[in-house]
């Protein structure tokens, strides 16, 4: 259902929102510079290295940890975001057993402001819908293969609360710093889509 | 509302088209989305995202499906512009035709805007930021309450999905008092009441469902009711309690 393969300048929605944007910046609603503003703003510094930052506090702290996991939104005050979209954070921890996943079947609410804007899969309808119903196989066509016994919770961002989750650290990275660990988090652990 | 956008446990939407972390926005068009549904909220088109959301839903359902985000928000932001008075139908569609012309016909014949003829008025801006609001009542349940939600569909914008209409599930967290989308996003006042994460078995969700999996939804108080456990389930639930 995607169209981000096809010609993304030629699509009909392209066309409209040229047509919308010449006439908002005719009637003196929308400044033709804003459209730079957003890209800067999401490109640059509202971004997955965000999320990136607190799950690395969170491998080397442990009572950071347990702060994040208890207070999400007091835990994370300290990292000075922006971006928006996350008025109540809650983290939920992998572990051995319990693999967790976030999904928003009914919109596509994203935690911005620690992840950035989201990627098209997570807004598209067939994560939205299937994620919720089976999610086991929707990760394994992902390319991620869970235990047999792994328990699998899925979080449906129905509200303004928003989910990151906190993964497990990669054994082989004991003993780096938290900056080159920040390095090693990716933004689909923090979904939810890889381990 | 039962609309295209209700998505959860839908069939026949085929595998993920995953993408690798990179690229923000894949066109600039999507970043000028972008700053229009902003620029909108300035100019007065909308005052608060349960309103701009149900925009969405109400856009026409096969280009929800097929124009992908930015175009849905797009869809949206055209019809609270027309609803708001700021622009005409008439005048998108002649601007439309006008950027249309050297391309070949057929790439504009469906706009996914659908204003309404007599829109809901929009209400009060809101007097505080974010969405969450003291209570002066003390909520309904606590966290291990068995609840069920509820069954009715109604015509507006409401948080609880299809999938988890009529089912039973655990009160998992207490969140507080937050702004009632139902009603914010048509004007009716903020009229705030207690949310709650509530965690739902996946047999309980899907026929067949994977015993190992749950999914957590956060729920408004008006969606619930108390549901007594089954007997076999008494004892977990003094366990979780």
């Amino acid at each position: 259902m995607s169209k981000s393969h096809d010609h993304p300048e030629n699509l009909p929605q392209a066309l409209r929102a040229e047509a919308l944007e010449t006439l908002l910046i005719e009637k003196g609603l929308l400044v033709a510079s804003a459209v730079d503003a957003v890209i800067t703003r999401y490109s640059e510094r509202v971004g997955p290295m965000n999320g990136a930052r607190i799950v690395a506090r969170a491998w080397v702290d442990p009572e950071f940890r347990q702060w994040l996991l208890e207070d999400g939104t007091a835990a994370i005050d300290q990292f000075d975001l922006e971006g928006g979209q996350v008025e109540k954070l809650v983290v939920v921890a992998n572990s051995a057993q319990i693999h967790n996943v976030v999904v928003c079947t009914l919109c596509s609410c994203y935690p911005w402001a620690i992840l950035g804007l989201p990627p098209t899969w997570y807004k598209d309808p067939a994560y939205r819908s299937r994620i919720v119903r089976e999610p086991r196989t929707v990760l394994h066509e992902m390319g991620l293969e869970l235990e047999s016994g792994m328990q699998i919770r899925v979080w449906d961002s129905s509200a303004e609360v928003r989910y990151m989750v906190l993964p497990e650290q990669p054994l082989d990275s004991a003993g780096m710093t938290e900056a080159e660990l920040a390095e090693r988090v990716s933004r689909d652990a923090m979904i939810g889509v890889v381990r | 509302m039962d609309g295209i956008h209700d998505l959860g446990g839908k069939h026949g939407h085929g595998e993920v088209d995953y993408e690798a972390p990179g690229t923000v926005f894949h066109a600039r068009w999507e970043a000028t989305v972008f700053a229009m549904v902003n620029a909108g909220a300035r100019a007065g088109a909308w005052n608060n995202f349960d309103r701009f959301r149900h925009a969405v839903e109400r856009i026409d359902p096969v280009a929800y499906l097929v124009h992908g985000y930015y175009g849905r928000w797009l869809g949206g932001l055209e019809t609270l512009l027309v609803e708001a008075g700021l622009i005409t139908t008439a005048e998108i569609e002649q601007r439309l035709a006008r950027v249309s012309q050297p391309r070949p016909s057929g790439h504009n014949e469906r706009v996914a805007a659908r204003p309404k003829a007599r829109p809901d008025p929009m209400g009060p801006p809101p007097q505080m930021a974010g969405s969450q609001r003291g209570m002066a009542n003390p909520p309904k349940f606590k966290v291990g309450d068995r609840v069920a939600t509820a069954t009715e569909v109604l015509g507006g914008h409401t948080r609880l999905p299809a999938y988890a209409r009529g089912k039973a599930g655990v009160i998992a967290a207490v969140h507080g008092g937050w702004v009632y989308p139902d009603d914010n996003a048509h004007g009716r006042g903020e009229n705030p009441c207690y949310l709650y994460t509530v965690t739902f078995d996946g047999v309980e969700l899907w026929p067949g469902g994977d015993p190992l999996m749950t999914v957590s939804l956060d729920l408004f108080e008006p969606y619930l009711n108390h549901v007594a456990w089954p007997a076999n389930d008494a004892q977990d639930a003094q366990e979780l309690k």
